[in-house]
């Protein structure tokens, strides 16, 4: 299948990128290859075939619902941010 | 492994490679080198060795830490221009338990950025050079850790192996890449790819040197709720203690019929007779199977020659090779990069400039701050990685390609349990090729996926490969071959490497 201008554009907002023209051409281009690769699997027959999504052997871990002493402190990851103001991390406008 | 005593100090150790790393900085291995930190350490463990204290298994011993591991020491970027700043306050496991031991970082190495590449052209600070031929590439994405060993820069390095990313690299150097069972090394505190898929392991120049840093990084993690049992130890602990655990093993299964516990052994059925993983007499037979497949034009006419070679080699020594087919692997990597780039724009959304690393200046208001920030600070790969992530999963194209990868991945586990049960190991090319040029795919991204077509499927199944050296080009390019096995054979794997050498 072909991936037109518009669909490039929407996958641009989906993954929250704001790309330039060029780009959009570029990258479109490249996702058509891609994806014209990638459909491939159609030959395949996967019929009455489960899905896998993990192929981890274990059942569910469990822990006790406790709070444990974490890694970092609050003012290590603070200090992470470009902006802080009163312990709490600067945007722009929202609204 | 060389390691610190008392004539040979763990400050000289540290001394002499930093200035090796200096001496190949050219070759653009380091994205921070640890001067002051590593000698510091250095200083302390000969203290303690001079005092007569006991010291770890790695005293001294210098290594190099691929750049998607989070430690306080230096920036970790992931070579990526959107964790450019970002100094992490807490430890990856792995890189605890080396440190542990005494192992001393040097630097960080080189990597695609969110080691998305197989190459290392991708990183935000430009490609590493290959150690045998400096107009070609490492291969990647562990290009940087990958050269630093070969060049005898440092005993050992940490990787990454998402596709091919440990195995690939150490093909194109010469050297030993070793990809775990998947959960057999914590992945806590390591920059998340495509985290089905996703597993720790190292470069060493030996197998003795993989099998020490495997028995100790191995074992479950509290903080990383997919890590495994410490099987890889246990292996050895458990054939003394318990014979009961010595039956053959069971298939493991998916879907409902999961086994619970630790009932997985994953050794081949046929494989008598059995003993415990690690444990296998190395003058016994072993059945080798070689994956038709994989034999044909498509690979480089050297490659498929030293493949003959390793298995005239094994014949003469006794072990049977087998021919194996093994028709799905062909699908593998288009379910892969299915798979992983559905993975990767999830794993990725968390990069938004906000709580850490760079940030865009050209926006006014949050959701321009979001998107400059992505796009000034994520390379063209990463966005193709994320985009088509994207695309697999949005509604429509769901069904189609995300849902029929994951059943393509079930197909792709059952042909590995189906050739398990006709031999012990699999041998076959890691990468189609030797190290190419640089530049010479990096602005094909499909050219640049098919370098990865007979390593991906390891990563899909959950299953061990170790890359191992096997000679060299009429060029003088090294070439590498991996050995495969059932899942938790890792210990066994690297042993029977050595019947490679």
């Amino acid at each position: 299948m072909e991936v037109n201008c518009d669909t490039i554009k929407h996958l641009a907002k989906l993954s929250n990128f704001s790309l330039s023209d060029a780009e959009i051409k570029s990258l479109g281009g490249d996702l058509n290859s891609i994806i014209g690769y990638i459909s491939q699997l159609d030959e395949l027959d996967v019929e009455n075939i489960e899905p896998t999504y993990q192929v981890f052997e274990m059942e569910n871990v469990w822990r006790a619902d406790e709070i444990l002493p974490q890694d970092a402190t609050r003012e290590q990851l603070l200090a992470l941010t470009k902006e802080e103001k009163d312990n709490q991390i600067k945007v722009p406008k929202v609204l | 492994m060389k390691t610190a005593n008392k004539k040979v100090t763990a400050t000289r150790l540290v001394k002499d490679a930093l200035e090796k790393a200096k001496h190949f900085e050219d070759y653009h291995i380091f994205t921070f080198l640890n001067e002051e930190g590593a000698l510091k350490k250095a200083k302390e463990i000969d203290a303690r060795i001079a005092r007569g204290e006991k010291v770890g298994r790695l005293a001294g011993v210098p290594y190099a830490l691929k750049d998607n591991f989070l430690s306080p020491e230096g920036e970790t970027t992931a070579s990526a221009h959107i964790l450019e700043g970002f100094t992490s306050p807490v430890t990856a496991t792995a890189v605890e338990k080396l440190e542990a031991e005494g192992a001393i970082m040097i630097g960080r190495t080189n990597l695609d950025a969110f080691a998305h590449g197989s190459s290392t052209e991708n990183s935000y600070y430009g490609p590493t050079l290959n150690s045998h031929d400096r107009a070609r590439v490492a291969g990647g994405s562990s290009g940087g850790s990958a050269v630093a060993v070969a060049l005898d820069i440092v005993e050992f390095a940490t990787g990454t192996d998402t596709g091919g990313s440990i195995r690939q690299p150490a093909s194109f150097n010469g050297i030993y890449g070793f990809k775990p069972t998947y959960g057999t090394i914590s992945r806590y505190g390591v920059v998340a790819m495509a985290s089905s898929l996703d597993c720790i392991g190292f470069f060493t120049r030996t197998p003795e040197d993989m099998d020490l840093l495997m028995s100790i990084a191995s074992g479950q993690d509290p903080k990383d709720m997919t890590t495994l049992p410490d099987y890889y130890n246990e292996a050895v602990a458990s054939a003394k203690l318990d014979d009961s655990r010595l039956a053959p093993a069971r298939p493991f299964a998916f879907g409902n019929s999961r086994p619970k516990g630790r009932a997985l052994r994953g050794s081949g059925a046929h494989s008598a007779p059995v003993v415990a993983d690690g444990l296998e007499p190395s003058n016994s037979c072993t059945r080798i199977g070689i994956v038709k497949e994989f034999d044909n034009d498509s690979v480089d006419t050297e490659i498929r020659e030293a493949l003959k070679e390793k298995c005239e080699l094994l014949k003469s020594k006794g072990h049977e090779v087998v021919g194996l087919e093994m028709p799905t692997l062909k699908y593998a990597l288009a379910a892969y990069y299915i798979i992983q780039p559905a993975e990767v724009a999830s794993n990725l959304s968390r990069h938004d400039g906000i709580r850490y690393g760079f940030r865009s200046e050209n926006s006014t208001d949050l959701d321009g701050l979001y998107e400059h920030t992505r796009d000034e600070g994520f390379m063209s790969e990463n966005k193709r990685r994320i985009m088509t992530g994207n695309f697999v999963l949005s509604s429509g194209f769901y069904d189609a390609y995300f849902l029929k990868a994951a059943k393509a991945r079930t197909l792709i586990v059952q042909e590995y349990e189906k050739a398990f049960s006709k031999c012990d190991f699999i041998l076959s090319p890691v990468s189609p090729n030797p190290a190419f040029k640089l530049g010479e795919k990096v602005n094909d991204p499909v050219a640049m996926y098919l370098e990865d077509l007979m390593s991906v499927s390891l990563n899909l199944a959950g299953v061990p490969g170790l890359a191992i050296p096997a000679g060299k080009t009429k060029a003088g390019l090294p070439v590498g071959l991996q050995l495969v096995g059932p899942r938790r054979s890792d210990k066994r794997l690297i042993e029977f490497a050595k019947e490679l050498a």
